[in-house]
């Protein structure tokens, strides 16, 4: 598609959500890739996710696993709900709770771009 | 059909100066023992991976190092449930004729063989490396996020995962090879050191330096009669992102396989070996399994019901929580207790009956499933 270009996505650095979505069974997933994982139809198409969503899951990491991010510890690690349909990691901020309504924003940890939640009214 | 003939277990914690291979031998050389068979009777050899000795081939290095000259060979790899995987493969391999006598082995020098932050990163990587190990994740917060979404959904509480740890710690207490024999109560495993929320310290296995093996034959070479009646996989996903559930994994698919195959009810089963990297994966696994209504494994460990004289008893030796983790090594613990108990060597551990068996391992986060049914005739 030649939305590709237009996508912006953090772990390339960009400050954007980007998912994949299926134009044949309508499947939508995460993990970048040239087919859709459902039913195989290639090429997918490339989308730019709003950011917001809801929290699934929630840690609070005490135990950072190098020198490199022991300084940001603790950091709350999450699961975000996508409107669009999908699942995400991220960071967000450590008052948050599962079933919070969220927004992403981003942030740098140890040099590179993450994206992190924040709470927003409902 | 398929015989497990012999088993061999190192103790699990510290072995300075000894290498993944000094472990895998030793365990290896103890199981042949067991089994009444010399080096020149091994025909297969199965060998897990070691984080402390990533090589290519180690298999074929066990081979060269052991001394053996199979006639079929090689590694696997699904993380946590590698031993039983193993221990699957080397049951259908016997049951197609392929070999006579598998060797199965596993060892890793994990905690003494390299840093702390080096065995936490390395694990860290069954994480997706695009779009999760760059989060700073870990294994304990994988399994975390796991935990926060199922507590959430189940009711369970902190104190519930601590009867987990605690039960596995009474168990540890009478094993001469478990890397702890200090008793632990629930408040403490509430007040150890947090990791990632829920968990704490206690609520996870240590990292061990260790050893593992067993063969498995098609015909029986000496007393042993503990057989391999059914086995069972289930693979759902790799990343917990990408998980289908944070609350139904695969364990219960892979454990209905492996019941089907053996032809028995979960309600027959009489000893349960079940993996337990950490407290909420053993809670999941049993809960899942039906060894324990949902939410209810912290009570009926609380209860007795897991102990050694209760109604099921389940890791006797400490499991990975309280015998240790050494990696591949670590279930096949599970595999080797369950043999003692089932060919009534387990010392002071020794339960009245434990003529059938279930073993259950996972590997990734919740990923992988592997469940075995041992039984004695």
């Amino acid at each position: 598609m030649s939305e590709t270009t237009s996508v912006l996505d953090w772990t390339a650095g960009a400050e954007g959500i980007a998912y994949q979505s299926c134009p044949a069974c309508s499947n939508v997933w995460y993990f970048r890739r040239s087919f859709c994982p459902l039913c195989g139809s290639a090429p997918p198409d490339d989308r730019q996710a709003s950011g917001l969503g809801g929290v699934h899951a929630v840690t609070l990491v005490a135990r950072a696993p190098s020198d490199e991010l022991r300084s940001y510890a603790p950091y709350l690690i999450v699961l975000i709900d996508a409107d669009e349909g999908f699942r995400l990691m991220a960071h967000g901020n450590p008052s948050l709770k599962i079933g919070d309504r969220v927004r992403a924003g981003f942030t740098m940890l140890a040099g590179k771009l993450i994206p992190s939640f924040e709470k927003v009214e409902a | 059909m398929s015989y497990l003939s012999g088993v061999g277990l190192t103790s699990f914690g510290k072995h300075p100066g000894r290498t993944t291979l000094d472990l895998m031998s030793a365990a290896a050389e103890t199981a042949l023992a067991d089994a009444h068979l010399e080096r020149r009777d091994v025909d297969g050899l199965l060998c897990g991976y070691s984080t402390t000795f990533p090589h290519l081939m180690l298999s074929t290095v066990f081979v060269e190092h052991f001394g053996l000259q199979p006639t079929y060979a090689h590694s696997v790899q699904v993380g946590g449930a590698t031993g039983f995987a193993m221990a699957m493969l080397a049951h259908h391999l016997v049951y197609s004729g392929a070999a006579r006598n598998v060797l199965v082995v596993a060892g890793e020098n994990r905690l003494t063989g390299q840093t702390r932050d080096a065995a936490v990163q390395t694990l860290a990587q069954v994480g997706h490396p695009a779009y999760e190990v760059p989060l700073g994740a870990t294994i304990p917060a994988y399994y975390a996020l796991v935990a926060s979404r199922y507590m959430h959904e189940h009711g369970t509480s902190e104190a519930d995962l601590a009867e987990l740890a605690v039960l596995m710690r009474r168990h540890a207490i009478t094993h001469p090879g478990a890397q702890f024999h200090e008793p632990i109560t629930v408040d403490q495993v509430l007040a150890s050191k947090p990791i990632a929320s829920p968990l704490k310290l206690l609520d996870c296995c240590p990292v061990s330096d260790g050893g593992a093996a067993f063969v498995v034959s098609r015909e029986p070479t000496n007393d042993f009669r503990v057989r391999i009646l059914g086995t069972g996989q289930a693979h759902t996903h790799q990343h917990v992102s990408a998980a289908p559930s944070l609350t139904e994994f695969g364990a219960k698919a892979s454990v209905e396989r492996a019941r089907e195959a053996a032809g028995i009810a979960l309600s027959d089963v009489r000893y349960a070996a079940i993996y337990d990297s950490f407290t909420i994966t053993l809670t999941i696994l049993l809960e899942e399994i039906g060894l324990a209504p949902r939410g209810e494994a912290g009570r009926r460990a609380r209860d007795g019901y897991f102990n050694r004289d209760g109604r099921l008893p389940l890791n006797t030796h400490g499991g990975l929580l309280s015998y240790g983790h050494c990696g591949c090594g670590g279930a096949m613990a599970h595999l080797v207790e369950t043999h003692h108990q089932m060919t009534g060597r387990a010392a002071a551990r020794q339960v009245k009956d434990a003529s059938l068996a279930l073993l259950h391992g996972d590997g990734g986060v919740l990923s992988s499933h592997v469940s075995l049914v041992l039984g004695t005739p």
